[in-house]
């Protein structure tokens, strides 16, 4: 049986032109109080499996939260079905219902029975909540008292100690200090690794990609693409970076385009998985416009799928001569070894004046690989290294 | 239906901390701190005596007493259609925010404003004491019935307001007017004495009606309330909070969005 089942799911909100409603405006203009139907969600339908950690990616205003608050039942759907087995906690909010005049003590058997556990189940998790918390003796001052660090981490305390079996998150992990955050990264891991099923919306990839094995990205209310993080985060990036592209625009008209790239291995065959410390070589391929010779500067650079800048070069920086660049040809880069750690990543390149440094042509993830070593280290890069 | 008892059920932890907060959190601060649960009754009975057994003379006897033992229970209704009204309006964030059963709201400041009128009656009968008129028990043995009835009719009407006022604000400021003309149609400030004969039946269609007389009755006159008053009265309530649980369960479903 799975833990979610959502199915034809539809869900609109009203929008109206005004946002009156005082009785003057029923009375007088009660046919001319339009409202415009705002589609949030059109037709969503997806299972989750019990003990299934679930990342809800796409952009703003995409419905995620709208399915996040649906599941949760703060909203009803138009039309379509909900089915939730199990019971749910929903960290939307960090400590609804606190009273700043409470203690801390206090305020966590008001916050908890908001989740709907009983008296005698929050005095059995009390001692467990106040541990995590970290907050010590301060635990019983009034919450008043407390920064803003201190609030979220006894919110955070309770929402996650009160025995959910499903987990619903929105853009909570954002709060508190680098090592609560890290903190409740570690618990998330602990509760999925207990069976609970975790359903989280997060603008963050790499914590994403931490604690889920699967990936939904919305589209305007639909469902866009869904599969492991590692399959869909990329293209979900793409379509990203693609809207948020820097305005540099190249000249126009263009004297020279890059037409394409690849990866070869050190055998020189064409490749787009590195299983190990080879070298590399990267192909860019060009074309020119006309019919003579244009000088160019290249830069390449090496993201990873959850856009951080791995690596990043440009001739002109490292005292390479300008190319001249001619007809159609391609531009070689040997790299000796790729310390990259395992994941996925693509290339951008761009080919710029050697004086004026003006923009010729770019490519915006002209090229997708990844690296698999055989060992499964974790971490950014991958350092060769011998023990002795 | 029964599926959402037994969430409301399950949520019983939520109503009694609501509850432990409304009384606990109001007077938290100063210095006499939950004392003023029983001095502000006191004190406005005080008040009471003084204004009508010296300024405005009343032909009743003990009439600060004949008020109060209405008053009382009638503010308990009223806190119905005035703060109640705003209920859900106040909880905003927590509607649009996290998930519990909406009902556990008007339940929890019902049962708040509840205890609330049962700490003032505990001055109520020390002045029924202290006074001299006494406590009749043939009589006293029925108070727990009216309270129950009027628990209900409370609670019902407490849903209709906080629910309805969600989509059509101005309930909200048209609830102290309202308030303020139904304690007018209802014997409070007055006895029932003044209401012709044939008009009795349409007055005891209100639904307080009864129940106040009932109230007077035990407290003031010290005879056991007519089965046939507390008949109605129950009656009433009955038919008002299924009314209201229909009607907040319809309306809740769009709270979070129309916030």
């Amino acid at each position: 049986m799975p833990a979610i089942s959502v199915s034809q799911l539809h869900k609109s909100f009203r929008v109206y032109a005004d946002g009156s409603s005082t009785l003057k405006d029923r009375l007088l203009f009660r046919h001319r109080r339009k409202y415009r139907l705002q589609p949030v969600l059109r037709g969503v339908s997806l299972e989750i499996r019990k003990g299934e950690a679930v990342a809800l990616i796409g952009r703003n205003g995409c419905g995620k939260s709208t399915l996040l608050k649906l599941i949760s039942r703060i909203l009803y759907p138009d039309a379509g079905s909900v089915q939730v087995h199990g019971r749910v906690s929903s960290l939307l909010e960090l400590g609804a219902g606190f009273h700043p005049e409470m203690t801390g003590r206090e305020n966590i058997f008001t916050n908890a029975s908001v989740f709907g556990l009983s008296h005698g189940e929050i005095r059995s998790r009390l001692q467990e909540i106040i541990d995590f918390s970290r907050l010590g003796d301060a635990i019983d001052r009034p919450v008043r008292t407390y920064s803003s660090g201190m609030y979220m981490r006894l919110a955070f305390a309770v929402a996650i100690h009160v025995g959910a079996d499903i987990l619903l998150i929105d853009e909570i992990l954002a709060v508190g200090d680098a090592a609560f955050q890290a903190k409740c990264m570690e618990r998330l891991l602990a509760l999925k690794a207990q069976g609970v099923t975790i359903v989280i919306v997060s603008h963050s990839m790499s914590q994403l990609e931490r604690i889920c094995d699967r990936s939904i990205w919305l589209e305007q209310g639909e469902i866009c693409m869904d599969g492991p993080p590692g399959m869909v985060h990329p293209y979900y990036l793409e379509q990203m970076g693609r809207q948020n592209q820097p305005c540099e625009q190249p000249l126009m008209p263009s004297p020279v385009h890059l037409t394409g790239g690849r990866l070869l291995d050190a055998k020189g065959e064409p490749t787009a998985c590195v299983t190990e410390d080879a070298s590399l070589t990267l192909c860019l391929h060009y074309q020119t416009t006309e019919d003579t010779c244009v000088q160019a500067a290249v830069t390449v650079a090496v993201y990873r799928s959850d856009a951080l800048l791995c690596w990043s070069s440009n001739t002109t920086l490292t005292g390479e001569a300008a190319f001249d660049l001619h007809g159609t040809g391609m531009l070689q880069c040997e790299i000796d070894m790729a310390p990259l750690a395992n994941g996925q990543y693509w290339v951008d390149a761009a080919l710029r004046h050697p004086e004026t440094n003006a923009l010729l042509d770019a490519a915006h993830r002209m090229l997708l690989f990844s690296v698999e070593h055989s060992t499964k280290e974790k971490g950014v890069v991958h350092l060769p290294h011998r023990w002795k | 239906m029964m599926g959402y008892l037994r969430e409301l059920y399950q949520y019983r932890e939520m109503i009694v901390s609501l509850v432990r907060k409304d009384l606990r959190g109001r007077y938290k601060g100063s210095v006499l701190g939950f004392l003023w649960t029983f001095l502000n009754p006191l004190l406005q009975l005080i008040v009471y005596t003084v204004v009508f057994s010296h300024i405005m003379r009343s032909n009743v006897e003990h009439y600060a007493l004949h008020l109060f033992a209405a008053l009382v229970p009638w503010m308990f209704f009223s806190s119905a259609l005035t703060t109640g009204a705003r209920l859900i309006l106040d909880q905003k964030n927590m509607i649009k925010k996290i998930y519990f059963p909406r009902a556990v709201l008007p339940i929890a400041y019902t049962l708040s404003s509840f205890c609330n009128m049962l700490f003032a009656f505990v001055i109520v009968f020390a002045v029924l004491l202290l006074s001299g008129r006494g406590i009749v028990a043939e009589a006293v043995i029925y108070l727990p019935v009216v309270l129950g009835i009027q628990l209900m009719l409370v609670l019902g009407v407490n849903l209709i307001t906080a629910s309805v006022t969600v989509y059509w604000r101005d309930l909200e400021h048209m609830m102290g007017v309202i308030g303020m003309a139904w304690m007018y149609l209802t014997p409070v400030v007055y006895s029932i004495d003044l209401i012709p004969l044939q008009w009795r039946q349409l007055y005891l269609l209100n639904p307080m009606a009864p129940l106040i007389l009932a109230y007077r009755s035990i407290l003031y006159d010290g005879v056991p309330p007519a089965p046939a008053l507390l008949l109605r009265g129950f009656l009433m309530a009955a038919v008002i909070l299924p009314m209201g649980a229909f009607l907040f369960g319809r309306l809740q479903k769009r709270f979070a969005e129309v916030l």
